[in-house]
């Protein structure tokens, strides 16, 4: 595992207290999980998204990591509707290890409240969060 | 300081049995045909599977270097977190040979099989003795079997009632199993935090029990290795609002015979006799996960349940609000037997083992917190679990601990778990190891840490020691080869 400081957190993205960022992309939202989240789950083997068309509220679960050594949950950083989901991941889920922010993005969302997005964490903020 | 029992020796390779042997070869030979040849019916003529031709030698010889790869709880300490991989006495496998049990075949009329009826019903007695819940089945076929039994206990309990409840809560030390099997029911799981003390807080539960939750699935000790020591408080909550207090047993090794499962509130807890009651844990073997209940849940155990009336015992089907059959015939009868003959070896002496289990654990907490984090300072029961925290600045993790100790000649612990500890270390000795064993056991553990801050390179390459160095989980995980 790494030291924060040897860690990636691009400040155009906003984050959540569950390491996932957001980025917003016109009027839509791209979500991932973030390089610190992925140092932590160490090798992931699966990820598992939900449906194109499907419904979340903020902070509800919208699919699950399963790494080497445990299987967590990702959350929605805001409410909206799924508009993309990153299917290369089934057979590649070490994109999330590899390149969070880039090729290792997991959903793509319309948001039902763009409020909820300016709400997230700057860069700053989670960083601070992390140092704890 | 004694030496180190890991080593290396001459060890045998072994290929895939695809690729062994020689067409021809076969490893038995068929009985003489003693009836008249009958042609198969078409569907079931075509390609048999792919399997290798192989002499018997040739058998026997993989599965035996394959095992000198292997460490067994016959091998070494095995200290194992939340699994009591504890040393499983011979006289066990001795008592479930004996010719009258091995060779009863499940059919044979209850006249014919009076000893293994007796033996059954026995078994339920000692383990409502032992557990203080007065009805028991010993159907279930492992832990996970005995929590689905449990779940679908509190289904048909709400049903008598004409209630339906939809949520049960779970705490975040639960094994995972718990909720997996809550799920299987149709059960909503409920997470509940625990508190900076490692344990449930009576308020949290409090807060979260409504009419709608059907009660509580509650490891104790929990998977901190901590005694939930406001159980009762807790099993009080659950009751008032109509709820049942589950609890699962795969931590008794701390408490048996010392804490009273039915005065703590609680109303069906599972076994493990894979674990408690030293029978054979692991490597796919079959396990044995009885289910004990207060006396109004006893109705709802599963059929067929074994009766003793006027001097003999039988079997009875008549339970009209029995949750039905869980497992062919009668569980795991062989497990069952050999329980059954660990709890009488040990008689009254099986509680000492219990209070043996937790001096051993917080000798090594006490032994090591020096040089491992230990989150929760106080006393445990019979595990303790560590962290990486110590040797973080060496980059040294959890995982190359546990690789390391390999090569000092343990079974590394269980690692990563529970979920609410970061990078945890999860160690439980059993009261199976001797004093000597465990003295080695912490100055391996000290030796290691030592090499943390000197030689990390030597965890990150670890284990060397082993015919299998550190194998590749992720490939393992990403893109398994099934084949033998």
């Amino acid at each position: 595992m790494k030291e924060i400081s040897e860690l990636n957190f691009p400040d155009d993205l906003r984050y959540t207290e569950d390491h996932e960022w957001a980025k917003q992309e016109g009027k839509q939202i791209r979500i991932g999980i973030s390089d610190y989240a992925q140092d932590q789950l160490g090798d992931i083997v699966f990820v598992e998204l939900p449906q194109v068309g499907d419904t979340f509220a903020k902070g509800a679960e919208f699919g699950t990591i399963e790494s080497v050594k445990a299987v967590s949950e990702v959350y929605m950083p805001l409410g909206g509707q799924i508009v993309a989901i990153n299917e290369a991941l089934e057979d590649a889920p070490e994109l999330v290890n590899n390149e969070p922010y880039a090729k290792g993005w997991m959903i793509v969302v319309n948001p039902s409240d763009i409020n909820e997005f300016d709400a997230l964490l700057a860069r700053d903020a989670y960083l601070e969060m992390l140092k704890g | 300081m004694k030496a180190m029992t890991g080593t290396r020796g001459l060890v045998l390779n072994e290929p895939f049995l695809w690729e062994q042997g020689a067409r021809g070869r076969t490893c038995f030979s068929m009985p003489r045909r003693d009836v008249d040849p009958c042609p198969l019916k078409d569907e079931l003529v075509g390609q048999g599977p792919d399997f290798p031709d192989l002499s018997e030698v040739d058998l026997v010889r993989h599965y035996t270097r394959l095992s000198t790869w292997n460490f067994g709880v016959d091998t070494g300490m095995y200290p194992l977190g939340s699994c009591t991989m504890k040393y499983n006495p011979k006289i066990n496998e001795k008592m479930a040979s004996l010719p009258g049990f091995a060779g009863a075949h499940p059919l044979l009329p209850a006249e014919l099989c009076q000893g293994v009826l007796k033996l059954m019903y026995d078994l339920e007695k000692y383990l409502a003795e032992i557990t203080g819940l007065p009805a028991v089945t010993l159907q279930p076929a492992a832990g996970a079997h005995g929590e689905l039994t449990g779940m679908l206990i509190f289904h048909a309990f709400f049903k008598a009632r004409n209630q339906q409840r939809s949520k049960i809560l779970i705490p975040d030390t639960a094994h995972g199993t718990n909720p997996a099997s809550a799920a299987l029911c149709g059960f909503k799981s409920i997470p509940v935090a625990s508190n900076d003390q490692g344990v449930l807080a009576p308020e949290e539960v409090a807060e979260l029990m409504d009419e709608e939750t059907a009660g509580i699935m509650i490891t104790n000790p929990n998977t901190l290795g901590l005694f939930e020591d406001n159980i009762k408080k807790i099993a009080g909550i659950v009751h008032a609002k109509g709820g049942l207090v589950y609890a699962d047993g795969a931590n008794m090794n701390a408490i048996m015979g010392i804490v009273d499962m039915s005065k703590s509130g609680v109303d069906i807890l599972h076994l493990n006799l894979h674990k408690t009651f030293a029978t054979p844990h692991g490597g796919g073997g079959p396990g044995s996960g009885p289910v004990c209940v207060t006396k109004n849940l006893e109705k709802f155990l599963p059929v067929p349940r074994v009766i003793h009336q006027n001097g003999d015992y039988t079997l009875t089907y008549d339970c009209p609000e029995s949750i039905g059959k869980l497992h062919a015939f009668y569980g795991n009868f062989g497990v069952q037997i050999k329980a059954y003959s660990y709890i009488l070896s040990m008689g009254a002496e099986l509680k000492k083992a219990s209070q043996l289990a937790v001096l051993n654990a917080n000798y090594i907490k006490e032994e090591l917190k020096s040089v491992f984090h230990l989150p929760y300072d106080r006393a445990c029961m019979h595990e303790c679990v560590f962290t990486d925290k110590f040797q973080k600045p060496y980059k040294v993790t959890t995982l190359d601990i546990a690789k390391r100790l390999m090569d000092y000649g343990f079974h590394p612990p269980t690692i990563y778990f529970p979920l609410v500890v970061h990078g945890a270390l999860m160690i439980e000795p059993t009261e199976t190891e001797s004093k000597t064993s465990i003295d080695l056991f912490i100055a391996a553990l000290k030796a290691i840490a030592k090499e943390a801050r000197e030689s990390p390179e030597l965890l990150h390459e670890a284990p060397r020691n082993p015919k299998m160095r550190r194998l590749d989980e992720t490939i393992a995980a990403r893109k398994p080869c099934l084949a033998g």
